[in-house]
């Protein structure tokens, strides 16, 4: 464990966090020209994420609100990098499994949160009323699709009996019917109606309404602010996507894996997004307090009662 | 180099805020946008911003209404790069939409100088012209030109779908030649911009630059 271990593995995981990057903004292209395909449009070129970063970066003047303006992006992509430094994403390989101790996986949901926190630092910051109307919906929407979401975690760590996620997906190596898909559904439903609250699609999006609010939070963020927002829009969605498929399918042992499944469950909330109206924030906070969290608690049940003896 | 005129002084007067709130505004001056030293990366940069313009979701007119069809179905006006943003903090180009009356264009000063960056202005119609249809309302304004720097104008009234899709591939070449300066004119010549400005805007209770 000296520096050269450490230096290595720091490196190792640049390449990991420039791939999920580039990854994450292909994906995002191509749901965005996939919905436009189903209305009927061309939609845009897969590579217009990077030309709008690129864009963004390129802009000659900016306007900061002061020193805790700059805390919304900084946290938000260090919460994005931060996930992702600690979830291996391919397990069984040296080089991009990233840095595992032991509880990593309540440090990968404490990162998740993170970003909202500075966000709505960074938004309250700028002044804009707008901008704290959104960031309230966005805390209480957060706080109700974390409930669900913890018990699902706590039910998949009494089963594995481990924080460590890589333990937990070398759990589920040795064919489809280890996946926790299948050895403890309840949580996994739990967990992926967590996701769709987490995703802000459709019916959860009322955080950053297009229509109603101009954006929500990041209303007053231009130039450079708004380009490591969309930069880091990527690397969370991945690091997200990355996470969930090690908890709950099985985990990845080459790209191709990696891709397929990360990309089936960002379809979810794309599917779901596609079918259902808008929440109100009231109507979506008291959902993930019924049934989810309920599934959740059955899941914690389910796993004392016939998992573990 | 680009210079600029300063008969207002080296900070702006804001004459129209009152003394209390003279502290919370800046009366900073704008700073010219100078090209980028290196002539390759400034054909790069001018071709990625031609390639992705976000456009003020602020329809300020009857133009306004030709601006919902371009992101439908038909004419599809986001395989361009071409996307509406709703804050002006965000957006790069501002669709005039045809008439503009006194009440709206102090607003539309208001979002012109919140934007960022290299920002361009296009003006559907002839109302901004010439004043069009309404060139002898005591209400609108007959020549935009003299208040906010245009760099297209696209004549109509209403300009069709496709003629708009054809007035932002005309101002995505001028872009890339790096043609379109509206933001430039408008620092150089800030005081005169000001002095029409105020002209007709008789209350003027906002900074003189709305940063």
């Amino acid at each position: 464990m000296d520096i050269g271990y450490w230096a290595l593995k720091v490196g190792y995981f640049f390449i990991t966090l420039g791939i999920v990057t580039v990854y994450g903004l292909l994906l995002g292209a191509t749901i965005a020209r996939t919905m436009a395909k189903v209305q009927g449009r061309i939609g845009i070129p897969y590579w217009q994420p990077f030309l709008d970063i690129i864009k963004n970066l390129g802009k000659r003047t900016a306007v900061s609100h002061g020193v805790m303006f700059y805390l919304g992006p900084v946290f938000r992509i260090a919460g994005g990098i931060g996930t992702l430094a600690f979830v291996p994403v391919i397990y069984g390989s040296e080089m991009f499994s990233n840095i595992t101790v032991a509880g990593d996986l309540i440090l990968a949901i404490y990162f998740v949160f993170f970003g909202q926190l500075g966000m709505a630092l960074g938004a309250g910051e700028s002044g804009h009323p707008y901008s704290a109307i959104g960031v309230a919906r966005g805390l209480g929407q957060m706080t109700a699709y974390e409930v669900p979401f913890a018990l699902a975690i706590i039910a998949i760590v009494f089963q594995y009996g481990t924080l460590d996620i890589n333990e937990i997906v070398a759990a589920q190596q040795g064919g489809i019917e280890n996946w926790t898909l299948f050895t403890n559904p309840l949580a996994v439903v739990a967990a992926m109606l967590a996701f769709l609250g987490m995703s802000m699609y459709p019916p959860f999006d009322v955080v950053v309404a297009p229509n109603e609010i101009p954006i929500g939070p990041p209303t007053e963020y231009h130039s450079s602010f708004l380009a490591f927002m969309a930069t880091n829009r990527a690397v969370f969605a991945g690091a997200k996507l990355i996470l969930f498929m090690d908890l709950f399918f099985g985990g990845a042992t080459n790209w191709i894996e990696v891709v397929i499944k990360t990309w089936a469950i960002y379809m979810v909330a794309v599917f779901v997004g596609a079918a259902f109206p808008r929440f109100r924030v009231d109507q979506s906070i008291r959902f993930f307090l019924r049934i989810p969290t309920l599934i959740g608690l059955a899941a914690i049940a389910f796993v004392q009662i016939f998992l573990v003896s | 180099m680009l210079t600029k005129d300063k008969s207002l002084g080296p900070t702006l007067p804001n004459t129209g805020l009152s003394p209390e709130e003279q502290d919370l505004f800046s009366n900073a001056r704008p700073e010219l946008y100078q090209p980028y030293p290196s002539e390759v990366v400034e054909k790069f940069i001018n071709w990625v911003r031609a390639n992705s313009l976000w456009l003020l979701a602020f329809g300020t007119g009857c133009g306004a209404i030709e601006l919902n069809p371009l992101m439908t179905a038909r004419y599809d006006a986001y395989r361009f790069g071409f996307q509406p943003r709703p804050t002006p903090r965000q957006a790069s180009v501002f669709m005039i939409g045809g008439y503009a009356s006194v009440k709206t264009l102090k607003r539309i000063i208001r979002s012109y100088e919140q934007m960022q960056g290299p920002k361009f202005v296009v003006a559907l119609g002839i109302c901004p012209v010439n004043g069009g249809m309404y060139w002898d309302s005591y209400n609108t304004v007959n020549q935009f030109d003299l208040y906010i720097p245009v760099d297209l104008y696209i004549t109509g009234c209403m300009p069709r779908p496709e003629v708009l899709l054809a007035g932002v591939l005309e101002l995505k070449k001028k872009i890339k030649e790096g043609r379109a300066d509206g933001h430039n004119r408008y620092i150089q010549n800030l005081d005169w911009y000001k002095a029409n400005q105020k002209r007709i805007i008789k209350n003027w209770d906002m900074p003189d630059y709305n940063w």
